[in-house]
């Protein structure tokens, strides 16, 4: 492949002269093709590592949600029952049910203290260097390994928590957060989630806050507009592409969530807390049918792709 | 100084520092718990991570050790050439392939890991260590890509220019002068490499069986779901220690390099 070579032509030019300090480029076709060429070629990792194993999987989920897809075996074509049976298994129905329920409430909380976080250590003074590190620190903590963590601290048997909470009077005698009721399983993992996450999303949130310039702000203070309008009519809808950014990430990650309750309230009691992704592990893992735990995954898709595709929309529409 | 600002002063300093020990405190007390022992204090809870029946071994570690190391050094490289393809070059295909790769995170995880089970499988890579690396590297491809494509258009072009001019080709332009130019990007993508693959569960949990090539945090996380019994819950403490510590300190090491190379990333984008 002769293009491959990059031409020396473009080399032999001479320095730039100091009054134009950025020539037009003249790069001649034939420097321009091998140019390509080896963009091309420095990108080919990415496009193996893409095609192999993003997109051949993508189009291999389709088509195994086609057949009865047993762990050992061969596959035999069965459309579409793996789609209808969709509809009949119970559970997927409770886990979609608490998977959206989690997702609102997951993300409206993340949200808030988040964005809170975020406008605390937002200006520079003496002491938000250390409030910002502590607010980061648990996110280099592995998520399961947070998850193993907080079993710990909310158990009755080694957790401070139970005892803290009966010294000053809230509860009496056992209580068993993780596990106890569905209502306190779903909080213990919602808690999880904000330690883990909250400093991550003000990180990014952080980002849009500092983007903004001050003189906006000087603006608005010698129009005479309180703290509280500012915030609404300046920094709100000037953070917007951040802020949609952020909740896309949030409510995806919500629809997706697997180790918080894989093993902190392990999908208990009674199946209340089995997210959508744990109906998807079990169908193939536990119950060795991979082709009904593909198409759970190809219906999941189509609905986050949906999902974000209405979500551009609306972005676009309003900037 | 006003009163009124010395309150708000006061009460913004106050509030800081409840959530500061609010955020800090499940760290030190899983320290505590994990040291804390039936006649006070020791390492006793780790010698029983280590040596119980389900508790993890050695070559846990250096299953963990193995996956993090290619992760990371194959995130890099691949992330480094075709960082560099998107920022500096145009060639057919570039914006399609870019977006293609963006598009890993609109698909969710356990969508796609259903399938790669099969795929390693048919080439052989089931149930191996480098089978799952691959799927790390490509699960960290769509931040590494955006990240160092935007470290790389961020290089003034004189300084490409002059090395060319000075007579270097194209792979030593890239060695000697692009990677130091980027040197806080290729210190995020590793970090953050690092940092998923040492501590991820759901893609090991899937694509490993065998409990001899398990990670050490599918080993931990085993001993709370494989228990049929009670869990040993200051073992459980003392494993998410050894899985923590590293990750705390590279991050508390790394933390100022870390953030700026993540927030001049955003900025960008």
């Amino acid at each position: 492949m002769s293009t491959l070579t990059p031409s020396r032509s473009g080399k032999a030019r001479p320095l730039p002269a100091p009054e134009a300090p950025r020539p037009p480029k003249r790069f001649g076709r034939s420097a321009a093709r091998s140019r390509a060429a080896l963009g091309a070629l420095y990108a080919m990792p990415t496009a193996v590592m893409v095609g192999l194993f993003f997109l051949v999987p993508l189009v291999l989920v389709g088509w195994m949600s086609l057949h009865r897809w047993p762990l050992l075996g061969a596959p035999t074509m069965n459309v579409p029952d793996n789609y209808t049976r969709i509809a009949d298994n119970e559970l997927v129905a409770s886990a979609v049910w608490f998977t959206v329920k989690y997702t609102v409430l997951m993300t409206v909380g993340l949200f808030v203290v988040a964005f809170g976080l975020a406008l605390l250590v937002q200006q520079r003074r003496r002491g938000v260097g250390f409030l910002r590190t502590a607010f980061l620190l648990p996110m280099a903590v592995g998520f399961a390994s947070a998850s193993l963590l907080f079993l710990g601290l909310l158990s009755d048997e080694i957790g401070p928590i139970s005892d803290l909470l009966r010294k000053i009077g809230l509860i009496e005698g056992y209580v068993s957060w993780t596990s106890g009721s569905s209502e306190s399983a779903l909080g213990s993992a919602m808690v999880l989630v904000l330690w883990r996450f909250a400093g991550f999303n003000m990180l990014i949130l952080l980002t849009g806050l500092q983007a903004i310039p001050l003189e906006v702000y000087e603006a608005a203070r010698i129009d005479g507009a309180s703290r509280w309008q500012t915030f609404r009519r300046v920094t709100i809808p000037l953070m917007r592409p951040t802020i949609a950014l952020v909740l896309t990430m949030m409510i995806t990650g919500s629809l997706l969530a697997f180790d918080q309750f894989w093993i902190l309230t392990r999908g208990g009691p009674d199946n209340s807390t089995t997210s959508l992704v744990m109906v998807i592990y079990r169908e193939a893992f536990i119950r060795l049918d991979l082709g009904s735990a593909a198409a759970i995954s190809v219906a999941l898709l189509a609905v986050l792709v949906v999902f974000n595709v209405i979500q551009l929309g609306v972005l676009r529409r309003r900037s | 100084m006003t009163r009124s600002s010395l309150a708000g002063r006061w009460g913004y300093h106050i509030t800081g520092t409840a959530l500061a020990i609010l955020f800090l405190s499940p760290l030190l007390w899983s320290g505590w718990a994990s040291l804390r022992t039936n006649s006070g204090f020791g390492l006793e809870n780790y010698d029983r991570l280590f040596t119980s029946d389900n508790g993890i071994r050695l070559h846990h570690v250096v299953n963990s050790l193995t996956v993090s190391a290619l992760t990371v050094i194959g995130t890099l490289l691949v992330a480094t050439l075709g960082g560099y393809a998107f920022g500096r070059f145009r060639f057919p295909g570039r914006d399609l392939l870019f977006l293609l790769t963006l598009a890993i995170l609109m698909v969710p995880y356990a969508t796609i890991l259903i399938a790669l089970y099969v795929l390693l499988g048919w080439i052989g890579l089931q149930d191996s260590l480098i089978g799952l690396s691959l799927v790390l590297i490509m699960f960290q491809l769509p931040f590494s890509i955006f990240m160092m494509r935007n470290s790389f258009e961020a290089v003034p072009r004189e300084l490409e220019e002059s090395a060319q001019v000075d007579g270097c080709n194209s792979v030593s332009t890239l060695i000697r002068i692009m990677l130091p130019a980027v040197k806080p990007g290729l210190i995020t993508v590793g970090l953050f490499a690092f940092l998923t693959s040492w501590s991820e569960f759901f893609a090991p949990l899937i694509l490993l069986n065998s409990t001899d090539q398990f990670t050490t945090t599918l080993a931990v996380v085993n001993m709370r779901t494989a228990s049929h019994g009670s869990i040993d819950y200051a073992a459980l403490e003392a494993g998410v220690v050894f899985m923590a510590v590293p990750c705390l300190l590279l991050f508390a090491f790394m933390q100022r390099s870390y953030v700026r190379g993540f927030t001049s990333g955003a900025l960008k984008g």
